[in-house]
């Protein structure tokens, strides 16, 4: 086995924390009761979801009541979106969105436009950024939601979603905002942000995969996406999942906590990036002002992101690629394309994220192995012999 | 996704990496839109492929391919060589995920490409396409040039 393990790929998922595993786990195999019934442990449970979403509220600064679980942010990002297409439809079938969502978002959106909903994609800069005029002259008398990420997931950049609610608010249209990147890296303070709907997601704030949330705020239209037995004030069908449901309160108060942490992790991103800009032929890609703190997303041109990330893992470093050859499909990452990037140099993107877990050494690591990974694959490629 | 040890070995390991400086016989095939392109250089005497080199810019398993696509030519005659198939790169390697396959015809048309030029440099008739034949989606493929007959 290798010697040498640095996960830097915190914003695909994280660890889940031992206190948020020891505050999940009795109701396991003790208080598993279904929280719709009567006797103690099925009351037990439906109290603990209770202090949850109390806890959640608190610490987004919203109502406990319009905090809505959901098995995951791609589902919370699907309800808020078709849930009010669905219930606003006699007003309009205008969207508004960004050209660099996360594909829960985007391509919930192209489901919509088979629906005959019309979707504007506006394009964000070079940087990575998007301004709130930009979006208020988008918005037409038929425009029912504006639609824009918090933080981006590959690049890390923040949209200023306060300013963007304000101007969908003025024109009475509902703002929306997927947050699963941002919510645990800056501070969120929903009452403050004015959005009307929000969502985020566990397993990036270490809690487990498989649980999300969905801030509505009172009095927002949307139509439910998963009818059932009256769960979560009868807009959201299925049994509790009482157990993440208390792990992603009790990882949101760590993650409130360890706020702080951030400037380290920042100063630790900006460590890599400095190290990183010591290799030839480097762009870092987009705005490094407006940006999560532990995100670094780097073009390394003439050699390919898959090959990159396959001699960082036998070294024993997690990260990842917008490269077309990690995916399926073969077109690389659609936001380092928004960005203005040549699809050929996209695939040579590679994303570090760090976390509370990074160390200055893990960041040391990463850049004594990355130069001469990329120097042998450099190496072997007919694209930089052309310019050598 | 998971590559066989075999990708996994050619790609850490590659075989014939390089360039030849006195080719006789120089092929580049794919586009860098779609991330890989694959170059390879052969020096040819009596119809025997007595060295082989190559340089590739994409994923691991484009890496693989031509790599092992150099040792499988290697000390063949040209008819040998231009028999090689796709299919015998892949298993070769034991298996490649199917969003790979691309690559293996890649480097079947990169030997393909490379003799083709040295035919040409010869003067010797041929009806050997350069270029890729439209596999990846990813860009594209009808661009002419890159599938001039000679």
């Amino acid at each position: 086995m290798m010697d040498k393990f640095v996960y830097a790929d915190n914003a695909a998922t994280t660890s889940v924390s031992p206190l948020v595993l020891e505050a999940m786990m009795p109701f396991f195999n003790e208080m598993y009761g279904n929280p719709s019934s009567l006797y103690s442990i099925g009351r037990e449970a439906s109290e603990a979801i209770s202090k949850a979403r109390e806890k959640i509220a608190a610490l987004l600064g919203c109502k406990a009541r319009e905090i809505y679980f959901t098995a995951s942010g791609s589902e919370a990002d699907n309800w808020a979106i078709k849930g009010a297409a669905h219930a606003n439809i006699k007003k309009g079938k205008h969207i508004i969105t960004t050209n660099f969502e996360h594909h829960a978002v985007s391509n919930t959106m192209k489901s919509l436009e088979k629906e005959g909903y019309e979707v504007t994609y506006l394009k964000v800069s070079s940087e990575g950024l998007l301004s709130s005029a930009d979006v208020e002259a988008a918005i037409r008398n038929d425009t029912i939601l504006i639609c824009a990420m918090y933080a981006n997931n590959e690049i890390g950049t923040i949209l200023p979603i306060k300013e963007i609610a304000a101007a969908a608010k003025k024109h009475g249209v509902i703002c929306f905002t997927d947050a699963v990147q941002a919510v645990g890296s800056i501070p969120i303070n929903i009452a403050d942000l004015g959005v009307d709907m929000l969502a985020f997601s566990g397993h990036k704030i270490h809690a487990p995969k498989g649980i999300g949330a969905l801030y509505i705020k009172s009095g927002t239209r949307v139509q439910n996406l998963i009818d059932g037995g009256g769960q979560e004030s009868g807009r959201r069908g299925g049994t509790e999942n009482t157990a993440y449901i208390v792990g992603l309160a009790k990882a949101l108060e760590l993650a409130a906590e360890r706020l702080p942490d951030m400037e380290r992790i920042k100063n630790l991103r900006n460590r890599l990036i400095e190290g990183i800009k010591k290799i030839p032929y480097a762009t870092i890609n987009g705005s490094l002002d407006k940006r999560l703190p532990g995100n670094v997303n780097v073009t390394f041109d003439y050699i390919e992101g898959e090959s990159l990330l396959l001699w960082l893992d036998m070294n024993g470093i997690c990260a990842s690629t917008g490269s077309a050859c990690s995916s399926s499909s073969l077109e690389p990452s659609h936001v380092i394309l928004a960005l203005g990037v040549d699809s050929e140099k996209a695939h040579g993107s590679i994303r570090f994220t760090l976390g509370h877990d990074n160390t200055e050494a893990d960041v040391d690591y990463i850049l004594e192995k990355l130069g001469p990974i990329v120097e042998k694959l450099r190496a072997m490629s007919p694209l930089y012999e052309r310019i050598m | 996704m998971v590559y066989t040890k075999q990708v996994m070995e050619h790609f850490t390991n590659p075989q014939n990496v390089g360039e030849i400086e006195d080719a006789d016989g120089i092929g580049e095939v794919g586009n860098a839109k779609c991330g890989d392109i694959m170059k390879m250089y052969l020096k040819i005497e009596n119809n025997i492929i007595t060295d082989i080199k190559f340089k590739t810019f994409g994923c691991g398993a484009a890496i693989a391919t031509s790599s092992v696509a150099t040792e499988m030519i290697k000390g063949r005659t040209i008819d040998e060589a231009l028999k090689l198939t796709n299919k015998e790169v892949i298993d070769e390697l034991g298996g490649l995920p199917p969003a790979k396959i691309h690559c293996s015809v890649l480097a079947e048309e990169a030997v393909k490409s490379a003799i083709a030029d040295y035919y040409r440099r010869n003067g010797i008739e041929s009806d050997l396409l350069i270029g890729c034949d439209g596999c990846c989606e990813g860009c594209d493929h009808n661009d002419k040039e890159l599938h001039r007959p000679l």
